[in-house]
């Protein structure tokens, strides 16, 4: 006959105590007491000196001013403004300034940076002595100092429209920015981006068709003939059917200035340049430090196993460097990110300069107008996070698979 | 023996020299193998030598050869005036360099700017330098005796009172909060759905707080004696030493072992009285200078050494929030780390000038370089929190299991085992902190304090000063300073790391 296992007494008390207090049991109940008192003492504090403050100064809390009129201009919009739109709508305007300067910053920022780092992996000592100097230079200047070198110092040097400087004759660049000719949409522009997302669709559905062939039946599928003609032929070939999809309107002199064309302010040109360089000294590092994280007996085992160099980087350096690689990156890409709200400094219209800076010495509103700015970079850190620790846990999962 | 002999074979002639092997040391043999021994590898270093000649040639030109050393005023940088296209106007800085270095200091008290400078470097080089003795000593002078007497010098005026009466304010302030608070509950407790709760809770904070009273009153009295007494500055010190003396000789074992503690608290009150004495802080000290008239490089110093002194006990302070087992602490910890680490330090500072001022008591105004101060101390307490959170997390378990087995308690065994190992492993991670730190100080220029940067900024719009160079040639001295205060701290952390990394060489 076999004997039942007793079960565990409940212990009820102890789960208590644990849940309460973790590890320091009782004591641990009495510390978070003293410590709920302190923080609600202070909470009770800054409540009741704000609410006396506000009422001095004769300001209404709440979010009511965001339906009021701005009633100043911002130079540069994404979407329609006018000054008599919503402090809302000034909101979202210096968001999305944020955003795209952000994103051109990013994608500046990751080119430099790779280029950089293969610079200073380089068995080339001229070269790679190169990209230390840079790497040395930009890290131990701060950012400010770069945005105002750029726009105080570079960008005002440059000459006036009618002496500016010429790119093929398609883009100028003068003191007062850059101007790139402009798409404007033709007959063709519906047919030809519907082709382009079906290529793009079809690839990926390519793609993926060659993987499962070769993890499962072990076929190998050259597809990139087919992915070459479902992106660039067919797009080409209903430009052939249906016409030209835009013309690029090119900007001209006309008086002082340049009439045609897009003009990007040269407050946005002087931000996303010294982001993008500053940020890539940093990434370049990242990028230097992943490649040498991966052993050299990686490279051996792959070229004893007859792969080609190329073959060998692309299948077994590469996955394992970005390993560990990715994180660090994406913190430099969020840094990036908070960092354009340095554009405060030298005008140009992001979030804290027309939502901070304009709208908050107009409204006095300080606490709503600080409170959703810290918020919305809150959230993009903390969404940012999230999706790092989910990348996290696959790499982890597929390591341990 | 003969055909031996004759089989065998013994070289007559010497043979011809090998050349001598290719050089693979030296210049020579850098050019060889690193260099020139391929043709991309050709390619590349005309790139490079391309780039560097594209890059430092102009540089050198512009502040050397082309540079203009001597002159009065915005005349001598002209292109038109010198007879050659003008590089850096060197003029420039030297006329502006007082207000780089002191922003609007008065020139008669710079003095005690410079003296400050002075002080900190002897305080601070022996500190560096990880051959020198005495560390704790010349730590606590440099993060504790040190900002306050560069307070009193930097900003000047004197003190009233002493550890007495800043005892019984603060707590007086603390109590009369306490009991605000429990009348402002009661008050509202008639209007509102929970009122007899309220009612209960209200008079239960005001009894707290009434207790509170009755306890402080010796203290109240004790002060509203001295203060009205003369001397009240030395009576007070007298008083305040002799209980702090007694309470260390308490602490420190009493008559068994109390000597020692006895002997320094002494030793650290004399020294007190001798700062007291020598800067005549308790009859009204330096002649004030408020901190709007402070600038350039002394706010940057002031902003980045505050920080740095401020933000490792907060630091400390989180991380060891963020491993504690209690459940509202670590969640708080957690909850303040990443929300500072989640917001640009912008937004930190527009929050310490705007924000900050509505929720203190309106009687209560705050400079705006200390709101710079705390913005700054607080964002850069979370990242030094995640620093000394790696140190914590890189000390194996056993050291406190060990520390625990030996019947130390929690604090004994986190100051005396686990923080000074922890802290000596990150040293590298909190200067690269300090690094940022010291850039980062220059965005205070943004919320209108004049900094390095942004005296800088305002020198350009000096007319008298107006030349096409002016601005290129200020960003480069500006930028020669900031370099070479990050390079000096990074290339110190590359050192300390080595020498925390001797064990594992080989």
């Amino acid at each position: 006959m076999s004997t039942e296992a007793r079960k565990p007494p409940p212990q009820i008390a102890l789960k208590i105590r644990r849940l309460l207090g973790g590890k320091a049991g009782w004591n641990g109940v009495a510390v978070q007491f003293a410590f709920a008192a302190v923080l609600g003492w202070i909470g009770y504090e800054i409540v009741s000196n704000a609410r006396a403050n506000l009422e001095n100064q004769h300001i209404a809390a709440g979010f009511g001013f965001l339906r009021n009129n701005a009633g100043f201009d911002v130079n540069q919009t994404l979407i329609s403004y006018t000054g008599s739109d919503t402090f809302l709508r000034v909101f979202v305007v210096g968001l999305l300034n944020t955003l795209i300067v952000s994103v051109v910053g990013i994608v500046f920022a990751t080119l430099i940076g790779f280029i950089v780092a293969l610079c200073r992996l380089s068995p080339n000592w001229l070269l790679s002595r190169v990209g230390e100097i840079y790497v040395e230079t930009i890290r131990n200047l701060p950012l400010l100092f770069q945005i105002l070198f750029w726009y105080l110092a570079v960008l005002a040097a440059l000459p006036n429209p009618r002496q500016s400087i010429s790119l093929l004759g398609i883009a100028f660049i003068s003191n007062r920015g850059l101007v790139i000719p402009s798409p404007i949409g033709g007959s063709g522009l519906e047919p030809f981006l519907a082709m382009l997302a079906l290529g793009i669709v079809a690839s990926l559905a390519l793609r993926f068709y060659a993987r499962r062939a070769l993890f499962q039946e072990g076929r190998m599928i050259r597809i990139w003939p087919y992915v070459l003609g479902l992106l660039f032929g067919l797009p080409l070939a209903t430009i052939l059917v249906t016409g030209l999809p835009f013309t690029f309107e090119l900007p001209h002199l006309k008086g002082f200035n340049f009439a045609g064309g897009s003009r990007i302010i040269p407050e946005f040109v002087a931000l996303a340049l010294a982001l993008s360089t500053y940020t890539a000294a940093f990434i370049a590092e990242i990028v230097r430090a992943g490649i040498l994280s991966v052993h050299k007996g990686q490279m051996e085992a792959g070229s004893s196993l007859g792969l080609s160099r190329g073959t060998t980087l692309r299948l077994i350096v590469v996955p394992q460097a970005m390993r560990v690689i990715v994180p660090p990156l994406t913190n430099q890409y969020l840094n990036l990110t908070k960092n354009s709200s340095l554009a405060v400094a030298i005008g140009y219209p992001d979030l804290v300069s027309v939502f901070a800076g304009t709208s908050l010495s107009q409204t006095g509103q300080a606490i709503e107008i600080i409170a959703m700015t810290m918020g919305i970079y809150l959230l993009i850190s903390l969404l940012t996070s999230a999706i790092m620790s989910v990348y996290g846990w696959r790499v982890s999962r597929s390591l341990g698979a | 023996m003969s055909d031996i002999a004759s089989s065998s074979f013994v070289r007559q002639d010497l043979l011809t020299e090998r050349p001598a092997p290719v050089k693979t040391t030296g210049f020579v043999g850098l050019m060889r193998t690193r260099l020139f021994n391929s043709p991309t590898n050709i390619l590349l270093t005309i790139v490079g030598a391309l780039l560097l000649w594209f890059t430092i040639v102009p540089s050198v030109r512009f502040l050397m050869v082309d540079a203009v050393w001597s002159g009065k005023d915005r005349a001598a940088c002209l292109t038109e005036n010198a007879g050659f296209a003008v590089g850096a106007c060197w003029p420039y800085i030297q006329a502006k360099l007082p207000q780089l270095i002191y922003g609007f200091y008065p020139e008669a008290e710079r003095w005690r700017v410079n003296l400050t400078f002075v002080l900190a470097v002897v305080l601070l080089v022996p500190l560096l330098v990880p051959r020198l003795p005495a560390k704790g000593l010349n730590a606590s002078l440099f993060f504790v005796a040190f900002p306050v007497v560069a307070f009193f010098l930097l900003h000047g005026g004197g003190i009233k009172g002493f550890g007495l009466s800043w005892t019984a304010g603060l707590l007086e302030l603390f109590d009369d909060s306490i009991i605000g608070a429990g009348q402002a509950l009661l008050s509202s407790s008639k209007t509102s759905a929970v009122g007899p709760l309220l009612w209960l809770v209200g008079n239960f904070i005001v009894l707290v707080g009434t207790a509170i009273h009755w306890l402080i009153l010796p203290l109240t009295w004790l002060r509203d004696q001295i203060q009205g007494a003369g001397q009240s500055v030395w009576t007070d010190f007298a008083v305040t030493a002799a209980v702090v003396c007694l309470i260390a000789f308490g602490l420190g074992g009493g008559l068994r072992a109390g000597g020692r503690a006895l002997a320094s608290s002494i030793f650290a009150f004399v020294a007190i009285a001798a700062v007291i004495k020598l800067m005549g802080l308790d009859r009204g000290g330096l002649p004030v200078v408020a901190t709007n008239l402070w600038g350039g490089l002394l706010v940057t110093l002031v902003v980045s050494v505050t920080g740095i002194v401020t933000s490792l006990p907060i630091g400390v302070a989180l991380a060891l929030g963020r491993r504690s087992t209690i459940p509202l602490i670590r969640i708080f910890s957690i909850a303040f780390i990443e929300f500072w680490r989640g917001v640009p330090l912008i937004t930190v500072l527009f929050f310490a000038t705007y924000m900050l001022p509505l929720f203190l008591p309106g009687n209560f105004s705050v400079d705006g370089l200390v709101r710079a101060l705390i913005g700054i101390a607080l964002f850069t307490g979370a990242y030094q929190a995640e620093n000394v959170r790696g140190g914590l997390a890189a000390i194996p378990r056993g050291q406190g299991e060990a520390a625990a087995a030996l019947g130390l308690s929690w604090w004994k065994t986190t100051s005396l085992i686990v923080l000074p190992q922890a802290l000596r492993h990150v040293i590298p991670n909190l200067v690269n902190s300090f690094i940022s730190l010291f850039k980062d100080t220059s965005l205070v220029s943004i919320v209108a304090l004049f900094d390095l940067l942004g005296s800088l900024r305002a020198s350009f719009s000096d007319p008298k000063w107006s030349t096409p160079s002016t601005a290129f040639t200020g960003f480069a001295f500006a930028g020669v300073i900031y370099f070479i205060f990050c390079f000096g701290m990074s290339r110190y952390s590359l050192f300390v790391e080595h020498r925390l990394n001797a064990h594992r060489r080989n």
